[in-house]
């Protein structure tokens, strides 16, 4: 497997729902380790190229390769790639009849057949990295949404992806949580994580992305790097889109 | 700056005017709420006890329902395993995607549904048993170069199966086709969510399903399945049509022997009736638990 190969590639992705068209045409390359961050309005069909990714929705049209794997619609090729992709949702998705620790060590044991006590071992170090491992015997409804966020993350990270998927990981918590959910984020973005993150938050757009892809309409309107993006956009509905967020 | 913009809040809100706060009303409210219906049950209660242990006639009819209970709760037991088992399948049959095991399971969960029960227990008694067992025999017939003019399929007649067998059967099937909703009201319950993040985790749907959904699922409808069995100790009288001796089998017997009609079926009916609310305490026991249980896990 050669290095500078991207990490994913999409090329020409359309999503038809009925009449609807929330993905047109989308083409976008991933590089090893960076970080990037697909921004636009509500139904700009950001979420569904990230969904595309992990084939949680079924492509109409187009091609996928993960980490040199074409995506097709086979399931033992769907499960291999999905083993490498993890994926952090809005509404966190915990399993709420399993403590934190169960949360963290299933997947691990069912799919990567390890070990109990070896998949506790890694448990305990992700939920460390986040910053709870002294919750590991609670259950989810017993955290707040930003701990759970965080188990959520640790759930992902204990299956060793290759790359991460963020869908608005911090949209459906309070304010003063999200920044406990950003900071690991940057922590992992930092550690050389491939990541690609749909949010809203433009501060951490800034710091921590490699390259941000605006969408509209189920188009790429433009690419870049955080600071043209932010600085100097290219294109008209760019600039209508910022100024309405950026005040 | 006052954040209240619309009309004025009033300064306190007013008692319920129906609620009467003076100890003579509370005296009324603690009535009200008793359980009478289970008082009266109970004073029938002793009264027939009292029958059956002061009455030669009450003693003789008991004695003699208690000879079927074994086979009533035999039959309700076994029956009501085999139907969560074949509901549990024909319930995941009914959410899956494949258009041939969902055709399969819908197929069987509409014709159940659609027969009256005791039309079913003798469509499978007298029917469909036989059939299978004859279509086993040609089998074995067919089979007997390879296998042998004396194997196994051919072992069984139809006549070989007995009725209570049969009947525990066509309760299973009967009941698999109501339990089959039940499951899956409960899998369809579970939000989308709790799929979508087990199979990014790289789990297949059976994995997902069986670690992740079902738990969830089970937790959710073993109050209605709880109840489900209670119905089930009360249809298993209809297999006394197929001369089963279940405790309504000896009743019947009894009644059409001695005439004693009246005493007979009362005692029967009570019977059922003292081990239905039994399990009816149970089912809300089991409920309360699983309520508290729920608040504590969400």
């Amino acid at each position: 497997m050669q290095h500078d190969e991207p990490m994913i590639v999409i090329k020409h992705l359309v999503k038809q729902f009925g009449n609807l068209r929330a993905v047109d045409d989308v083409s976008l390359t991933v590089g090893r380790g960076k970080v990037t961050v697909i921004i636009g309005p509500s139904g700009s069909g950001k979420s569904t190229v990230l969904r595309c990714i992990n084939h949680l929705e079924t492509p109409t049209s187009g091609e996928i390769w993960v980490d040199g794997i074409h995506l097709t619609h086979d399931a033992k090729n769907i499960n291999a790639v999905r083993a490498e992709v993890g994926m952090v949702f809005q509404q966190f998705n915990l399993f709420p009849h399993l403590t934190v620790l169960e949360n963290v060590t299933l997947a691990q044991r069912v799919v990567r057949k390890r070990s109990e006590a070896e998949a506790r071992d890694i448990a305990m170090q992700q939920l460390t990295r986040v910053g709870i491992p002294e919750k590991a015997n609670a259950y989810p409804s017993q955290l707040s949404g930003g701990q759970q966020q965080r188990v959520a993350i640790a759930r992902a990270l204990a299956m060793n992806p290759k790359i991460m998927l963020f869908d608005e990981p911090t949209s459906a918590l309070d304010p003063e949580m999200i920044k406990e959910v950003l900071d690991v984020m940057l922590e992992l973005a930092r550690s050389g994580m491939t990541m690609v993150v749909v949010t809203h938050e433009m501060g951490f757009a800034r710091n921590a992305a490699d390259e941000i892809v605006f969408m509209d309409r189920g188009r790429i309107v433009e690419q870049n790097t955080p600071d043209a993006f932010f600085t100097n956009p290219r294109e008209e509905r760019t600039r209508a889109f910022l100024s309405q967020i950026l005040r | 700056m006052s954040l209240t913009t619309g009309p004025q809040q009033p300064a306190a809100i007013p008692l319920d005017p129906t609620t009467d706060h003076s100890a003579q009303g509370r005296f009324v409210d603690r009535m009200a709420n008793w359980p009478w219906w289970l008082l009266i049950i109970v004073f029938f209660g002793v009264l027939i006890a009292w029958n059956a242990m002061t009455s030669e006639l009450y003693a003789a009819i008991f004695s003699r329902l208690l000879l079927g209970i074994g086979v009533t709760i035999f039959t309700t037991l076994v029956a009501y395993s085999l139907a969560i088992v074949i509901g549990l399948t024909a319930g995941l049959g009914r959410v899956s995607q494949n258009p041939l095991v969902f055709n399969v399971a819908t197929l069987y969960v509409q014709v159940i549904r659609g027969v009256p029960i005791l039309v079913q227990l003798l469509v499978i008694a007298f029917v469909i048993v036989p059939i299978v067992i004859d279509g086993v025999n040609l089998l074995g017939n067919a089979l007997t170069p390879i296998l042998g003019a004396d194997n196994f399929l051919l072992r069984t007649k139809p006549q070989d199966v007995p009725f209570l067998t049969r009947s525990i059967i066509a309760l299973a099937i009967a009941y698999g086709g109501f339990q089959a909703e039940t499951f899956r009201a409960g899998i369809q319950s579970i939000s989308k969510g709790q799929m979508e993040a087990a199979r990014s985790l790289g789990m297949s749907y059976l994995q997902a399903m069986r670690y992740v959904i079902l738990p969830q699922a089970v937790r959710r409808v073993l109050p209605p399945l709880g109840n489900d069995f209670i119905a089930m100790l009360k249809d298993s009288s209809l297999v006394s049509v197929l001369g089963v001796r279940d405790i309504t089998q000896e009743a019947r017997l009894y009644a059409a022997a001695s005439f004693r009609f009246l005493e007979t079926y009362t005692s029967l009916a009570f019977l059922y009736l003292a081990m239905t609310i039994v399990l009816s305490l149970g089912v809300k026991w089991l409920e309360n638990r699983l309520n508290s249980e729920g608040r504590a896990q969400g």
